[in-house]
């Protein structure tokens, strides 16, 4: 395995507006995600944080550039070679896209029981487990019309989480969910990388919390991307805009040591 | 001034003809997946017989009295004009064709197309939407063998037999309104039955069934399933109330279509 997880070559990425004109929501973007590690994308809202998982996905394409995903070109790929590209993901789409006439247990079930050959009391093992874990238990039999917002949250982070695959996709995992929790499944998620050993895509606007999991941090802003290569790198930049993203997410905390005794 | 608009106007159509090339090509490829995942392995006996159960025994109400008032009208009105003639021994040929060869199969479709092919055309929608469909193809679980093929199994096994039993219903319908209501003797509904129904006749309403099935399965659930790539719709819930509206008329029209060219090229 190389140890570039996924690649971001030349990316354009822009949308038709409905009077014509053209929204660029990523300008020549590059970056490379590290496998095995965590990398949090942050960017404010609209910014085209969802619009980067989903190129990545192939749930939409580029209008120029190349993606690569473990070293091998899949620009534009479809089919076979996109539905075998895609069983390395697991994805938590912000909405979380539960199926909603499955319950919980159901959700959470699927892609144990098409993907995998286990056997029926194996799953309901392992999905109770995960259930367990979410403090989910005793609620399997809902379906997602339901369940509170971070309910559902945490039932699509079950399902997205069950094969266990080599690079797991996170839409704001946290949003909604109380800060108890919220500590609790950044937890989770450092419990299970070290298990598993996946790449992790976090995008969150948890921020500064969602840092002290974060191998590398991208912040998308106005279609550029700037990577740095550690949470306290973005401290040190002299970018303008870094500076205003720092100051007013992580404010003061972060900023004393700046602060003349 | 006149030629800006006549240049604007030909802009028009032509991205409406493509709009309409473009349409056709998706559908044509759905329906291939579709029908190619009829063959995947495992069979997905559970949906399909759910399917079956929503498309085939939830319409049985339904086709039941649409077809003992259409039989009942067919015997009643049949008496009125082959009376005129003296002909009334002719009354079971003639329910018994237009029903058997018209009215069973486009009735039971368009029936199936309001009842069914309006539910699967929204939950499809919905599912994309609200990215569902996105989250199937996430996990490599191809959408086609999971939700639609067993779709299209059950609506081409249940249209035909719910035209078999929309026949049954609207003889026997025709029967009561035109032996006990009219006078006509059973004898001669019988014979005249017997006699006039050929195997081609039977087989034609067989054939006619089952491609409206398909017409009204393929339409339905591929508008659904397209609702985010089909222009002027709108978006979010307003799309796919458009698009389900738009599932149940195109179905309906082209079902009454196909009647015709079938009618035509096979009588
Ligand atoms: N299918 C689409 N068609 C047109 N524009 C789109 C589409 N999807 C997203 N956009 C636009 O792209 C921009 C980025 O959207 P995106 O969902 O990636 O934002 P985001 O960074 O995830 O924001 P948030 O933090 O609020 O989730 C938005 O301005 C949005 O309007
Ligand atoms: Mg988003």
């Amino acid at each position: 395995m190389s140890d570039i997880a996924i690649e971001f070559k030349d990316i354009d990425k822009a949308f038709m507006k409905g009077d014509g004109s053209r929204q660029v929501i990523l300008d020549r973007v590059n970056f490379a995600i590290p496998a095995g590690k965590t990398t949090v994308i942050a960017g404010g809202s609209g910014q085209g944080k969802s619009v980067t998982l989903k190129l990545i996905l192939g749930l939409m394409q580029p209008d120029a550039g190349q993606i690569f995903v473990a070293g091998n070109d899949c620009t534009g790929i479809r089919g076979r070679a996109l539905a075998e590209l895609r069983t390395r993901f697991g994805v938590l789409f912000q909405g979380a896209a539960l199926f909603d006439s499955l319950t919980v247990f159901e959700n959470v079930a699927l892609p144990l029981r098409e993907r995998t050959k286990g056997s029926e009391v194996k799953i309901k093992e392992q999905v109770l487990a995960s259930l367990e874990q979410l403090e989910l238990l005793g609620h399997e039999e809902k379906f997602p019309a339901q369940l509170s917002g971070g309910m559902k949250k945490r039932v699509g982070l079950a399902r997205a989480l069950q094969l266990k695959p080599e690079i797991m996709l996170f839409d704001e995992p946290t949003t909604g969910l109380d800060p108890v929790m919220t500590t609790e499944i950044y937890h989770l998620f450092a419990r299970t990388q070290k298990q598993v050993g996946f790449t992790a895509v976090i995008v969150s606007h948890d921020i500064p919390k969602v840092f002290n999991l974060a191998d590398q941090v991208i912040v998308l802003n106005n279609g550029v991307m700037d990577v740095f290569a550690s949470p306290e790198a973005i401290q040190w930049s002299e970018k303008p805009h870094i500076k205003e993203f720092v100051k007013t997410t992580m404010g003061e905390i972060y900023q004393s040591h700046l602060v003349e005794p | 001034m006149v030629q800006g608009m006549r240049q604007n106007s030909i802009t028009q159509l032509g991205s409406f003809a493509l709009n309409v090339v473009s349409d056709l090509g998706r559908m044509g490829l759905y329906l291939l997946r579709a029908v190619r995942g009829c063959f995947g392995r495992p069979f997905r006996f559970a949906e399909f017989l759910r399917q079956m159960n929503f498309i085939g025994v939830g319409s049985l109400v339904v086709i039941f009295f649409t077809a003992a008032s259409t039989g009942m009208v067919l015997g009643l009105q049949g008496y009125y004009s082959l009376n005129k003639f003296g002909a009334e021994g002719m009354l079971g040929s003639a329910v018994a064709l237009t029903l058997i060869m018209e009215l069973g199969p486009v009735l039971t479709a368009l029936m199936v197309a309001g009842r069914a092919g309006s539910a699967m055309c929204a939950e499809l929608g919905i599912m994309r939407i609200s990215e569902q469909l996105d989250a199937l193809d996430c996990m490599a679980v191809d959408p086609f063998r999971y939700l639609i093929s067993p779709k299209f199994l059950a609506a081409l096994i249940s249209v035909p037999l719910l035209t078999v039993v929309f026949d049954v219903v609207g003889i026997a319908g025709g029967y009561i309104a035109g032996v006990h209501l009219m006078g006509v003797s059973p004898g001669s509904y019988y014979d005249g039955m017997r006699s006039s129904v050929t195997n081609h006749d039977i087989w034609l309403g067989v054939v006619k069934s089952f491609v409206f099935g398909l017409l009204v399965v393929w339409i339905c659930t591929g508008r659904g399933y397209f609702v985010h790539q089909i222009r002027g719709v709108g978006f979010g819930a307003q799309s796919v109330s458009k698009v389900t509206t738009q599932a149940v008329v195109f179905s309906s029209i082209s079902v009454l279509v196909f009647d015709y060219l079938l009618t035509a090229v096979l009588l």
